[in-house]
């Protein structure tokens, strides 16, 4: 029996990958995280790149981590806390403001100053909203089944599925008529799916938001709605569609991870890249890192994306064509960007009262789906976006542990940026000339902005893969579209984690449910993996 | 560090200063997106001067919605089921009103001031369905609710009270009536119109009005037995009446999450307001007649009379068979009648055919433990409280 070998191996230490680990650690399995980066967490990270500052570098907010996956793998007892957030706003260049609160009533007499008609559309809204997510809530932790197979355990996953659209309520469902709504949902454009309630452009534009986030689909775009709702079908203690702070920044998130995994004797080892999948006989057997060495196990875990695992770390010959060709073909391609700004104090927005809870959470100034469009036409060019659509939060208003008293983190997330920049592409320059430019919108509205950076990180698609592993940055490793989501995801008949090389599984959020800091991949994938070798598994997630 | 908040946060009403200067107990609730009192000094007591003396509520933060133009009573008659084609000017009507699928979307009251201006009281917000309703009409829906300030004047002594504070010759003003006076150069309309089951008015005047009103209220109501009443003292004393709450007895339509949760009139004792041999259309007609014509009413709303005294709160309702039929929706010891009554939605026919037999289990808290009780009911007609005094002309005087 050769050194170095494992009951699992598992590729990347990002939140799916320690997710995946950490359930077959705790059902006894001898376990390792292979990391290519000398720190762990992938895309969930809190690094500390300026002296007293933590950023959190990639994600910087969370909703969608699965709360079952928290309370089985004790994420509390390593160190793992949300602080929900109160609020979001949007700026107006009239100096005016839209807002929306963790209280119903008081978002509802906010909308009211934009539009009476929207403030009780508000309501209808959410509750359409709230019933997708009620159907989709019990499909996100379950295996998509096969629907050309014909196993009993795919008969009923079917069945099981279908329900949750179709069925009436006592089984689970909503009823007949609401399959309409569904199936619309799923296939409209944010812009169209939103005009059915609203009138006001800032209310619009606001709500639009949720659906641009990430991906490569404007406003206008058909299945953009469907992100819509992958932003908000997470909570925070129950509460749908909120979303919070992780304390400590993400990185907490796969720190308290790492910490269940160690617990029940999972090992990580950082900077060791895997460079390919060590096959024989058409199974795979093991992997080889960058550094020479050589591991063994009975079941290799890819938490890399799928054209990562399949065209970089796995050899085509050891694959079918087809297969190969949908990997190829599947969608993934980046459209976001970052800035992580150290700031000596609390910049002023003159647009939001002092004290208003709207300024707690998340901050934007796009006013209207056109300019949102708009945006999104730079970017088909190869151009990141002259007028860009910015998430923008100070976790540091929340959370006492990312800076010092008086001093504040800055979490800018950008739409649109290209990852095949025209005129030649990235190059340092132009990276910070992307950065210059969105310090400028930013101080448009906020005139001591600029006097109070310390320091900011510039994060473009290529970063993103460079560093995180993300194929051309797509922060969902896949885009989030009907054709590439449950049993479609990542590809065709291959959604149930396994993979057609024997032993090989894949547990990122290339496969369903999709992306986001959600752990549901990892523990969906751990699931499989534990099927597979008959290990006798519990917890709330099953 | 300032605190403007603009205008997001909840709203106080015209009446704040006073309802605030009268709460001893600082507990407040939001009410449709208002700051109001849920209680002043004890519910007991509250609850009591509705029932002895005169209890004063702030009614402001109701949904409230004016309907103008030539076709406001044609739209009025085409949004409600109940037919109000023979509609006096100057009285009010209750009504509820339904989705294209006959479900109950509310229940509420409506105001006619003549063939043209009307107002629509309500729980929930239904600007937006107004308005959608009113494709084709002539109509004008302006939403109100900021704009009026409301008081509900409730209790035995009530007319008493607001003939002191001015209102001459209210005693002749019959149930669901209205007049409109001039009260120290103040324009007050007021309605005998009510939510706690007993004599009672609701008096609607502009903003700026709201103070003085209930300064010169309160020093009429001071030999009256006059007290500030919250929203506890109101659910006990509409739950006497046998009154149904949107969301709580059933779910609104438009609010249900769960479709199966929506119900038809017929399933929550509105029955009897649901015309269907109203000429003109009106909106759900076809389902409640095929509901009605195929039978296939569900469930039903009760009254129901229950053994014991603890009252039965969320309890789950079986039968003989220890079968779930229904579940309670509010529930209350009755301090006048001295009775354990609640309201419950049961699975027909029980409630309908069936009314004996049937079992609440209640769990009662006592310090840490809970005593399980399995409770006897009989189906009674849900207005549980029914005096003379409420519906009798001229109304009862203390002079």
């Amino acid at each position: 029996m050769p050194k170095n070998t494992h009951d699992v191996i598992v590729v990347g230490a990002g939140h799916n990958g320690l997710t995946a680990a950490s359930y077959m650690a705790k059902a006894g399995l001898d376990v390792v995280v292979l990391e290519k980066n000398d720190w762990i967490g992938g895309a969930a990270v809190s690094r500390e790149l300026y002296p007293g500052w933590k950023y959190s570098n990639c994600s910087y907010v969370c909703s969608l981590l699965r709360p079952e996956i928290m309370r089985d793998l004790e994420l509390y007892k390593y160190g793992l806390q949300i602080i929900p957030y109160e609020g979001s706003a949007t700026m107006m260049k009239n100096g005016d403001y839209y807002t929306h609160y963790h209280d119903h009533d008081m978002t509802i007499n906010s909308i009211r100053r934009h539009s009476h008609k929207d403030a009780e559309a508000y309501e209808r809204y959410s509750r359409d909203v709230l019933r997708q997510c009620k159907i989709i809530k019990p499909l996100l932790k379950m295996t998509p089944p096969d629907l050309t197979s014909f196993k009993p355990k795919d008969l009923f996953g079917a069945l099981e599925f279908a329900k949750h659209f179709a069925a009436k309520d006592e089984l689970g469902g909503l009823g007949e008529k609401e399959i309409y709504d569904t199936i619309r949902f799923y296939t409209m454009s944010i812009r169209d799916y939103l005009e059915e309630y609203f009138e006001s452009e800032i209310t619009k534009a606001h709500l639009a938001g949720s659906a641009i986030i990430g991906t490569a689909l404007g406003p206008c775009s058909p299945g953009s709605a469907y992100v819509l709702l992958h932003h908000y079908m997470g909570e925070v203690d129950g509460s749908v569609g909120s979303w919070g702070y992780a304390r400590g920044g993400m990185g907490s998130i796969t720190e308290a991870m790492m910490g269940c995994l160690k617990d029940h004797g999972g090992e990580v080892k950082p900077s060791s890249e895997v460079t390919n999948v060590i096959t024989k006989n058409g199974k795979a057997i093991g992997v080889a890192t960058q550094n020479g060495d050589e591991y063994y196990a009975k079941k290799i875990v890819s938490n890399l994306d799928v054209r990562r695992t399949f065209l970089k770390i796995t050899e085509e010959k050891d694959l079918p064509d087809d297969f190969v060709r949908s990997v190829k073909n599947f969608k993934i391609r980046g459209s976001s960007g970052k800035l992580n700004i150290a700031l000596d104090g609390l910049p002023d927005f003159p647009c939001i009262p002092e004290g208003d809870p709207g300024g707690g959470g998340d901050m934007h100034f796009t006013e209207t789906i056109e300019e949102m469009e708009g945006a999104y036409d730079d970017w088909k060019r190869g151009e990141w976006s002259r007028n860009p659509y910015v998430d923008m939060c100070i976790p540091s208003k929340s959370d006492p542990t990312m800076a010092e008293p008086g001093k504040h983190y800055m979490s800018v997330f950008i739409q649109y940026v290209p990852f095949n920049l025209a005129n030649g592409g990235w190059n340092e320059e132009r990276k910070q000339e992307f950065g210059r430019h969105i310090v400028d919108c930013i101080a448009e509205f906020s005139p001591n902005f600029k006097d109070l950076i310390n320091h900011y990180e510039v994060r473009t698609p290529l970063e993103l893969e460079n560093e995180v592993g993300l194929t051309e940055g797509n922060i969902f490793q896949g885009e989030l579209t009907m054709d590439q989501l449950m049993f479609n995801r990542p590809v065709p008949g291959y959604a149930q984690y396994r993979t057609p090389l024997k032993n090989m599984y894949i547990c990122s959020s290339s496969t369903h449910p999709g992306g986001g800091v959600m752990g549901a991949p990892g523990a969906n994938a751990a699931r499989e993996v534990l099927l597979d070798m008959n290990v006798p598994q519990k917890g709330n997630y099953y | 560090m300032s605190q403007d908040l603009r205008y997001s946060a909840l709203k106080k009403t015209p009446f704040h200063s006073r309802t605030s200067l009268a709460s001893r107990t600082n507990k407040y609730y939001n009410w449709n997106g208002y700051t109001v009192p849920t209680e002043y000094s004890t519910t007991e007591l509250e609850y009591t001067a509705a029932r002895n003396g005169t209890s004063v509520m702030d009614l402001t933060p109701m949904g409230k919605y004016e309907i103008t133009g030539v076709h406001a009573h044609q739209f009025v008659d085409y949004l409600v089921t109940r037919d109000l084609s023979e509609m006096k000017d100057n009285t009010v009507a209750y009504i509820i009103w339904c989705n294209e699928d006959g479900k109950v979307i509310d229940d509420g009251t409506i105001f006619k001031f003549s063939s043209t201006k009307f107002m629509l009281c309500c729980a929930v917000k239904i600007y937006n369905w107004l308005n959608d309703s009113a494709f084709g009409f002539d109509v004008t829906i302006t939403d109100v609710t900021d704009t009026i300030a409301a008081l509900a004047i409730q209790g035995p002594t009530s007319c008493s009270t607001l003939k002191k504070f001015g209102a001459i010759d209210l005693e002749t003003l019959k149930p669901f009536e209205m007049r409109e006076y001039k009260i120290d150069g103040l324009d007050i309309l007021i309605s005998r119109t009510g939510f706690t089951g007993d004599l009672g008015y609701e008096l609607w005047t502009d903003p700026k009005n709201a103070e003085t009103t209930w300064d010169n209220i309160e020093i009429a109501g001071k030999e009256l037995k006059l007290r500030p009443f919250g929203m506890h003292a109101l659910e006990m004393t509409r739950i006497e009446a046998g009154f149904i709450q949107t969301n709580t007895d059933f779910m609104a339509a438009e609010d249900s999450l769960r479709p199966t949760r929506m119900r038809s009139p017929y399933e929550i004792g509105m029955g009897w307001l649901v015309h269907l041999n109203k000429n003109s259309y009106f909106v759900g007609k076809k389902a409640l007649k095929k509901e009605k014509e195929e039978n296939t009413t569900e469930r039903c709303l009760v009254g129901l009379d229950i053994d014991g005294d603890k009252p039965a709160h969320g309890s789950v309702i079986y039968n003989s068979k220890k079968e779930d039929i229904g579940i309670v929706t509010a529930a209350l010891w009755s301090p006048i009648m001295k009775k354990n009554i609640a309201l419950a939605s049961l699975k027909r026919p029980y409630g309908i055919k069936i009314k004996e037999n049937i079992f609440a289990e209640i769990y009662h808290p006592e310090e840490l433990e809970y005593r399980k009780i399995w409770a006897r009911c009989k189906v009674v007609k849900r207005q549980f409280f029914n005096p003379e005094r409420r519906n009798k002309v001229p109304a009862d005087l203390y002079e």
